[in-house]
C-alpha cells in the first residue's frame, strides 16, 4: 500500500489491518485495510453491501471480527461493544442520533457519569460544565432544555460532544448529514474542522459526493467487502470516484447484449406520473412507462430510488402531481388502490416490508391476489395450492413444501416468492426495488431472466437497481437520480454504465 | 451438508423431497397442534376425577344435563366467549382489557331495557349493539388515533363501569323476564344454552375466519402489518374489526352472566374476566406478538382454566388457590415461549445443517 | 414553552380551576379540614402511584399494586393479630416481601423479555391468591400501636388534621421526587423510558435498573399497604380492587407520558388530588352518584392521552427521513 508510506508523517490514530468478517454465505469484509491519521477527515464510501457499516460495526465492537487487527493509537483493541470502543477512544455518532431525546442536553452529555454532591446529582455543576462544552462547539444554548427541542444538527453536535468528551481520539460519523439542511451541514462541517484542528481523526460516512469534496482530506472506497482504494480527495476526480464506487472502468460501449425488443419509444404510456413527488423524499418528477417496456432507475444510495418506487406504488402518498393509467386520471393513495389498478411492488426491505415471515410460502404467494379479490371470495384451498405449486415450479422456489414458513427460506427464494405474489395477480405494471439484492448468483440470473420474460409478455416494469450492468442489460430506458431529484433519462445508445456514471457525477445544477 | 433435504435453501442442493401438499396432511397438523391443550385438559379432568369420583357422572333431569363435567362447560362459557374475541384481537397484535367492562355494560343495558317493558329479543339486540359500539370505540382509538392497545382499552375499562352504573342507577337491576333468564338457564338438546351459544359462536367465528379470507388477512396483519399493507390488505379495517368482534363476544358473555344471576351487577359482572380471557389465549398457545392464532385452542385454554378452578373446589381447597394456580400456569407457559427459552432450546438442539 | 411541561401545566390549570369552582359552590372546600381529609383519604393511592410513576416513566406498567396492597394488609392483620409479631417487625417484613416480589417481576421482565403487563398481571393473581389463601375474611387489627399511630396528628389552622398517613404520603412524594430528579438511578429510569437501545449504548445498566424499578414499585405498594392497613385498621384480601387502575389514571392525569421517558412525581401528586377532589365533590353534592367519578376519570384519561398523542406527533414531525 503506497498509502502507508505516504502516511508516515502523521501517526495513525486508528489502524485497521486485514479486517475480515464472515456472515453465513457472505464475506462481508475481506482483508480490509484502513488508516486514519490524527487531524484528518477521512471519507468512507461505498454502495449497499460494500461493507461500510460492517466495518464500522466491527471496529466499534457491535460485531466481533473474524480476522485482522484494529489498533487505536498503536494499541490493539478488542471491543465487546460500543461502550468498550468508546473507552478505548472510538466514539460513534449515527444518523439516527443515539441519544435520549427526552432528557436535557446537559444530561445527555453526562448521563451515567454525573458528578455528585452529598450523594445527589449535582445539577448545577452539570449545567455549568455542559454549557462550557457546548460553547466550545460554538453552540450557545440553554442546556437544561430537552434534547428534542433542538434541531437534528444541534443533536448531532451534542452526540459528537459527548463522544469527544468521553475521550474519543477517533470519531466515526455515520451518515450524519442525511437529515440536515444546507445551513446545518455547514455548521456540522465547521464543528468537524474544529475537531480536526484539535488532532482528532474523523471517519465520515456519507453518500453525498458534494459533501465529501467539501470536507474530506482523504477518501477510502469499499466494494463488495473489499478495499478498492484510498486516495487524497484533491487528487481524485469525481468521475473516478463514482467508478471506484460502482466498480466500473469508464467505458462508453457496453459488451453486454442489449435486449432485442421492439423499441417502446413513441408508444402510448401505460402509466404516467406528472409532477409527482413528496416533500422531503423526492422532488416532483414526470415518468412514463409503456407496456412491454423496462424503465431502469439508477442513482447512488440515498438519491431517492426507493422513495420513487414507493411513490409509484402509493406505499407513500404523494403530495403533488397526478397519475394516469392508459390516459385516464386515477386515484393512487394507498397500496390497495395500486393493487386495484393492477400494479405490483417488490420492496427493497424484503424482511420488513416484503414477506410475512410467519406465514407459509403458499399464503405469502396468494396474499396479494386474495387482497385484490376481497375477503369474501376466498381462494379455495385447492386453488391456493395450485397457484402456489405453479409458481414454486415456474420460479423454481426452493422450499421443502408450500406450507413451510417463508422466513426459513433463503433470501433469493423469499424474493422469488414475493415476485410470485405479484405475478399471481397478473399485474400490468410491476415495480421492483432492488430485486436481486442480497441473493445468490443462481437466483440472481433467474430473476433477471424473469424480468425480461415479463417485459416480452407485455408488462410495464420499473426496476430500481444498484447493479449497473444489470440495469443496462435489461432496461429500455434509464432514469438517473441524484440527491432526491430525477436528473435525466438515458435512451438508446446512451443506455450504458458509463452514461449512468457520467450523469450521476455531473455537477449539481446551479 | 450430508442431508440435502435438510438444507433446501442451499442453491446447490436440489430438493428431491418437494412433495405436493395435501389437505389431509394439513388437517392432521391442525389437529396435532391442539394436542398439548387437549392433553392438558385431559390431565386436569383426570385430576378432577381423582378429587371427586363423581366428576364424570352426568344425569339428565327435566331435559337438562347435570353434573360436574357439564358444570365446567357451563361455567366456562363466558370466559370461552371472551377468549374467542381476545384471540382475534391478540392475533392482530392487540390486547383488549375492556371486555369485562363491556360485559357489565351489555348486561346493564339489557336488564334496564327489559324492565322498561321492551321485548327481550330487542333487549338482546340492543346489548349486542352496545358491545359493537364499545368495540368500535376501542378499534378507532387503536387504529385511527394510534394509541397503544393496552392504554386505549384501559380507558373503557375504567370509565365503562361508571357507564354501566349510570345505566343501572347504581343498583343491581334484577329481572324476571323468562327470555333473558333463558339465555343462561335454557337448554338445547339437553345442553345448557350458554354452552350451545359458545359452540355456535366458535363455529360461526371459524366459518367467518377460515371460510373467508379474513383469517389469513388477520394473521398477515398481526405477523407483519407493513408487508400486509403493501400487499393490498386493509390492515386498518382488520384491526378495527378485531375489537368489534371482541366487543360483540363480550356482550354475549355479558348477557349470559346477567341471565345467570337474573340481574345486572354493574360492579361485579365480568370482573377479572378480561384477565382470564388473556390467560386463556396464552394457555391456548397464542403468541402475544400477533400472527398465527387458533380459536379452538383458546377455547380449550378457557376450559382448562375453568376445569382447574372446578378441580380445586372439588379437592376441598379454597377457591382462592385458583388465582395462584392460574398465575403459575401462565408464567410457566410464558417462560417456555419466551425468546431466551427459544434460544436455549435452539442451542441445545443437535445441529443438523453444516 | 417546553412541550414536556405542557401536560403537567394542563393538569395544574385543571386542578386549580376545578378546585376554585368547588370552593365557589361549596365554601367548605377551602377549609383545611377538607384538605386534610383529602390527603388522608388518598394517602395509600398516592404512595402506590409514586411507584407507578417510576414504572410508567421507564416505559413499563405494574398491574400488581392493588393486589400487593391487599396482601400487605392481610399479612399485617394475621401477623400482628393472630401470630403476635411485633408491629414494627411486621412492617419491615411486609416491606421486604413486597420489594422482593417487585424485584422478581422486574427480573422476569428483563431476563425473559416478556411484556410487563402480562408479568405483573400474573403477579397480581399471585398476590391476590396468596392473600386469599391466608384468609378470606376481613381481619380487624386492634394493636395498641395502631391506635397510637392513628392519633399522631398535626393540627392545621382552621381545625384541619394532618394525619400520620398523610404525612407519610407527603414524605414519600418528597423523597421520590428527589430520587427521580437527583440520583443516577432516577435519571437512568428516564433514560430507559426515553430509548432503551440508546440507554444501553450509552452504558446505562438497563437490567439492574429495570429490577430496581419494579422493586421500588413493590416497596411503594408495600408502604401503601401499611398505610391502608392503618387507615382501615383491618386486612382484607379483596381490598384495594382496581387500585392499579386508579394509580395509572393518577399518573397519566399527572402528566406522565404512558409511552415513557417523561413525567414528574409531583404531577402524580396533583393527579391523585384531582381524583380525590372529584370524589369529595360528589360526596358534597349528595345528588350525584358515585359512578360519575369513574366516568369523569375515564374522560380525563382520554383527554390526557389525546393530548399526549398530539404532543408526540408534534415532536415526531421534525424527524429524519427514512434511514437507509
Amino acid at each position: 500500500m503506497t498509502d502507508d508510506t505516504r502516511s508516515a508523517g502523521a501517526a495513525p490514530v486508528l489502524l485497521v489491518r486485514g479486517l475480515c468478517k464472515d456472515f453465513p454465505g457472505v464475506k462481508a469484509l475481506d482483508g480490509v485495510d484502513f488508516t486514519l491519521r490524527a487531524g484528518e477527515v477521512h471519507a468512507l464510501l461505498g454502495e449497499n453491501g460494500a461493507g461500510k457499516s460492517t466495518l464500522i460495526k466491527t471496529v466499534t465492537g457491535v460485531l466481533q471480527r473474524d480476522g485482522g487487527s484494529v489498533s487505536v493509537a498503536g494499541r490493539e483493541i478488542h471491543p465487546k461493544g460500543p461502550a468498550d470502543a468508546l473507552a478505548a477512544g472510538i466514539g460513534t455518532v449515527y444518523q439516527e442520533v443515539n441519544l435520549l431525546p427526552n432528557l436535557s442536553v446537559a444530561e445527555n452529555l453526562f448521563i451515567g457519569r454525573q458528578p455528585r454532591r452529598f450523594g445527589l446529582v449535582d445539577t448545577g455543576g452539570i449545567r455549568r460544565r455542559a454549557t462550557g462544552i457546548m460553547r466550545r462547539y460554538g453552540v450557545d444554548i440553554d442546556v437544561r432544555r430537552s434534547l428534542s427541542d433542538f434541531s437534528v444538527a444541534i443533536q448531532q453536535i451534542v452526540a459528537i460532544a459527548r463522544a469527544v468528551d468521553l475521550s474519543a481520539g477517533v470519531l466515526i460519523l455515520d451518515e450524519p448529514t442525511a437529515s440536515l439542511d444546507a445551513r446545518e451541514v455547514d455548521q456540522l462541517f465547521e464543528t468537524m474542522r474544529g475537531l480536526t484542528a484539535r488532532g482528532i481523526g474523523i471517519v465520515f460516512v456519507t453518500h453525498f459526493l458534494d459533501q465529501v469534496y467539501a470536507v474530506a482530506d482523504r477518501i477510502t472506497v469499499l466494494r463488495n467487502g473489499r478495499l478498492v482504494g484510498t486516495r487524497d480527495a484533491a487528487d481524485l476526480p469525481r468521475l473516478d470516484l463514482v467508478s471506484m464506487m460502482l466498480g466500473r472502468e469508464l467505458e462508453r460501449a457496453t459488451h453486454l447484449a442489449r435486449p432485442e425488443r421492439p423499441a417502446a419509444e413513441g408508444r402510448a404510456p401505460f402509466v404516467s406520473f406528472r409532477r409527482y413527488g413528496r416533500r422531503g423524499q423526492v422532488e416532483p418528477f414526470d415518468l412514463d412507462v409503456a407496456r412491454g417496456e423496462i424503465v431502469g432507475v439508477a442513482g447512488l444510495l440515498g438519491s431517492g430510488r426507493s422513495e420513487t418506487a414507493k411513490l409509484a406504488f402509493g406505499a407513500e402518498r404523494a403530495d403533488s402531481g397526478e397519475v394516469r393509467v392508459d390516459g385516464a386520471p386515477v386515484r393512487l393513495a394507498s397500496p390497495r388502490d395500486a393493487v386495484a389498478l393492477r400494479f405490483g411492488f417488490c420492496p427493497e426491505e424484503r424482511k420488513t416490508e416484503g414477506i410475512v415471515g410467519d406465514l407459509s410460502v403458499r399464503e405469502n404467494i396468494v396474499l396479494a391476489l386474495q387482497a385484490q379479490r376481497g375477503w369474501l371470495s376466498r381462494l379455495t384451498r385447492a386453488e391456493g395450492d395450485r397457484i402456489a405449486d405453479e409458481f414454486i415450479r415456474r420460479l423454481d422456489i426452493r422450499t421443502r413444501d408450500a406450507e413451510t414458513p417463508i422466513r426459513l427460506l433463503s433470501g433469493g427464494n423469499q424474493q422469488k416468492a414475493v415476485l410470485a405474489r405479484w405475478l399471481a395477480t397478473a399485474p400490468e405494471f410491476l415495480i421492483l426495488d432492488e430485486p436481486t439484492r442480497g441473493i445468490d448468483i443462481g437466483a440472481h440470473a433467474e430473476i433477471v431472466r424473469l424480468i425480461e420474460d415479463l417485459c416480452r409478455a407485455g408488462m410495464a416494469l420499473l426496476v430500481v437497481s444498484s447493479e449497473l450492468e444489470e440495469v443496462v442489460a435489461y432496461s429500455d430506458r434509464i432514469r438517473v437520480l441524484r440527491d432526491c431529484r430525477h436528473v435525466g433519462d438515458l435512451v438508446g445508445d446512451r443506455v450504458s454504465v458509463g452514461g449512468i456514471i457520467e450523469t450521476i457525477a455531473s455537477e449539481a445544477r446551479p | 451438508m450430508t442431508i440435502p433435504a435438510r438444507s433446501p435453501t442451499q442453491p446447490g442442493a436440489a430438493g428431491p423431497s418437494r412433495a405436493p401438499t395435501g389437505g389431509g396432511r394439513r388437517r392432521a397438523r391442525a389437529w396435532t397442534s391442539a394436542l398439548p391443550q387437549l392433553v392438558a385438559l385431559g390431565l386436569v379432568f383426570a385430576a378432577c376425577r381423582l378429587a371427586s369420583p363423581q366428576f364424570f357422572d352426568v344425569r339428565l333431569q327435566d331435559g337438562r344435563l347435570f353434573g360436574s363435567l357439564v358444570d365446567v362447560f357451563y361455567r366456562g362459557a363466558p370466559v370461552a366467549l371472551l377468549s374467542i374475541g381476545m384471540c382475534v384481537v391478540v392475533a392482530a397484535r392487540g390486547i383488549d382489557l375492556s371486555v369485562g367492562t363491556i360485559m357489565a355494560i351489555a348486561g346493564a343495558v339489557a336488564a334496564t331495557l327489559v324492565n322498561g317493558g321492551l321485548a327481550w329479543p330487542l333487549c338482546v339486540l340492543a346489548a349486542l349493539g352496545v358491545g359493537v359500539a364499545c368495540g368500535l370505540w376501542n378499534g378507532v382509538l387503536v387504529s385511527v388515533l394510534r394509541i397503544q392497545p393496552i392504554v386505549a382499552t384501559l380507558i373503557l375499562m375504567v370509565a365503562g363501569r361508571g357507564l354501566a352504573q349510570l345505566v343501572t342507577g347504581g343498583q343491581i337491576v334484577t329481572f324476571d323476564d323468562r327470555g333473558l333468564i333463558g339465555i343462561s338457564a335454557g337448554t338445547v338438546l339437553g345442553l345448557p344454552l350458554p354452552v350451545a351459544i359458545t359452540a355456535a359462536v366458535l363455529l360461526g367465528a371459524l366459518l367467518l375466519l377460515r371460510g373467508t379470507a379474513l383469517g389469513m388477512f388477520l394473521e398477515a396483519t398481526g405477523a407483519n402489518a407493513r408487508a400486509s399493507h403493501y400487499a393490498g390488505v386493509d390492515t386498518r379495517l382488520v384491526t378495527v374489526s378485531t375489537y368489534v368482534a371482541s366487543g360483540l363476544c363480550a356482550a354475549v358473555a355479558g348477557l349470559i352472566a346477567a341471565g345467570d344471576i337474573r340481574g345486572a351487577d354493574a360492579n361485579n359482572a365480568g370482573l377479572w374476566l378480561e384477565l382470564n380471557a388473556i390467560l386463556a389465549v396464552v394457555v391456548g398457545g397464542g403468541s402475544l406478538l400477533g400472527g398465527r392464532f387458533s380459536l379452538t385452542r383458546s377455547v380449550l385454554g378457557a376450559l382448562i382454566i375453568q376445569a382447574m378452578g372446578t378441580g380445586i373446589l372439588l379437592s376441598g381447597f379454597q377457591p382462592e388457590f385458583n388465582l395462584i394456580v392460574e398465575a403459575v400456569v401462565v408464567m410457566a407457559v410464558l417462560l417456555a415461549q419466551s425468546p431466551p427459552a427459544a434460544r436455549l432450546a435452539n442451542f441445545l438442539r443437535p445441529r443438523r445443517t453444516a | 414553552m417546553n412541550a414536556r411541561l405542557l401536560p403537567l401545566t394542563a393538569t395544574l390549570v385543571i386542578f386549580a380551576a376545578a378546585y376554585a369552582l368547588c370552593i365557589l359552590q361549596f365554601p367548605a372546600f377551602g377549609t383545611t379540614r377538607v384538605m386534610g381529609n383529602l390527603l388522608t383519604d388518598n394517602a395509600f393511592l398516592g404512595i402506590a402511584a409514586v411507584g407507578m410513576t417510576f414504572v410508567i416513566v421507564s416505559g413499563g406498567i405494574d398491574l400488581s399494586v392493588g393486589a400487593v396492597i391487599a396482601f400487605v394488609g392481610v399479612f399485617l392483620a394475621v401477623g400482628i393479630g393472630r401470630l403476635g409479631i411485633p408491629p414494627a417487625l411486621a412492617f419491615a417484613l411486609a416491606l421486604l416481601v413486597a420489594s422482593l416480589f417487585g424485584a422478581a417481576m422486574g427480573a422476569v421482565i428483563h431476563v425473559f423479555e416478556i411484556p410487563p403487563f402480562i408479568v405483573t398481571l400474573a403477579g397480581m393473581f399471585l398476590a391476590r391468591g396468596a392473600s386469599s389463601v391466608i384468609t378470606t375474611e376481613s381481619v380487624p387489627i386492634d394493636a395498641p400501636l395502631y391506635a397510637r399511630l392513628n392519633d399522631v396528628v398535626v393540627m392545621l389552622p382552621g381545625k384541619g388534621r394532618l394525619t400520620l398517613v398523610a404525612m407519610v404520603m407527603l414524605a414519600v412524594f418528597a423523597a421520590a421526587s428527589l430520587v427521580a430528579h437527583r440520583t443516577r438511578f432516577g435519571r437512568n429510569v428516564y433514560a430507559i423510558g426515553g430509548n432503551r437501545t440508546s440507554a444501553e449504548l450509552m452504558g446505562i445498566p438497563v437490567g439492574t435498573t429495570t429490577v430496581l424499578i419494579y422493586a421500588f414499585s413493590g416497596l411503594c405498594a408495600g408502604i401503601a399497604g401499611i398505610v391502608f392497613s392503618l387507615y382501615t385498621s383491618a386486612g382484607y384480601s379483596l381490598a384495594a380492587v382496581g387500585v392499579e387502575l386508579d394509580t395509572i389514571a393518577a399518573v397519566v392525569i399527572g402528566g406522565t407520558l404512558l409511552t415513557g421517558g417523561s413525567g414528574f412525581v409531583m404531577g402524580t401528586f396533583v393527579g391523585v388530588l384531582i381524583q380525590g377532589m372529584i370524589q369529595t365533590y360528589i360526596t358534597f353534592d349528595g345528588t350525584l352518584s358515585s359512578w360519575w367519578t369513574k366516568i369523569v376519570i375515564g374522560l380525563l384519561l382520554f383527554g390526557f392521552i389525546l393530548l399526549q398523542r398530539g404532543l408526540l406527533a408534534l415532536g415526531g414531525r421534525g424527524q429524519a427521513r427514512t434511514a437507509h
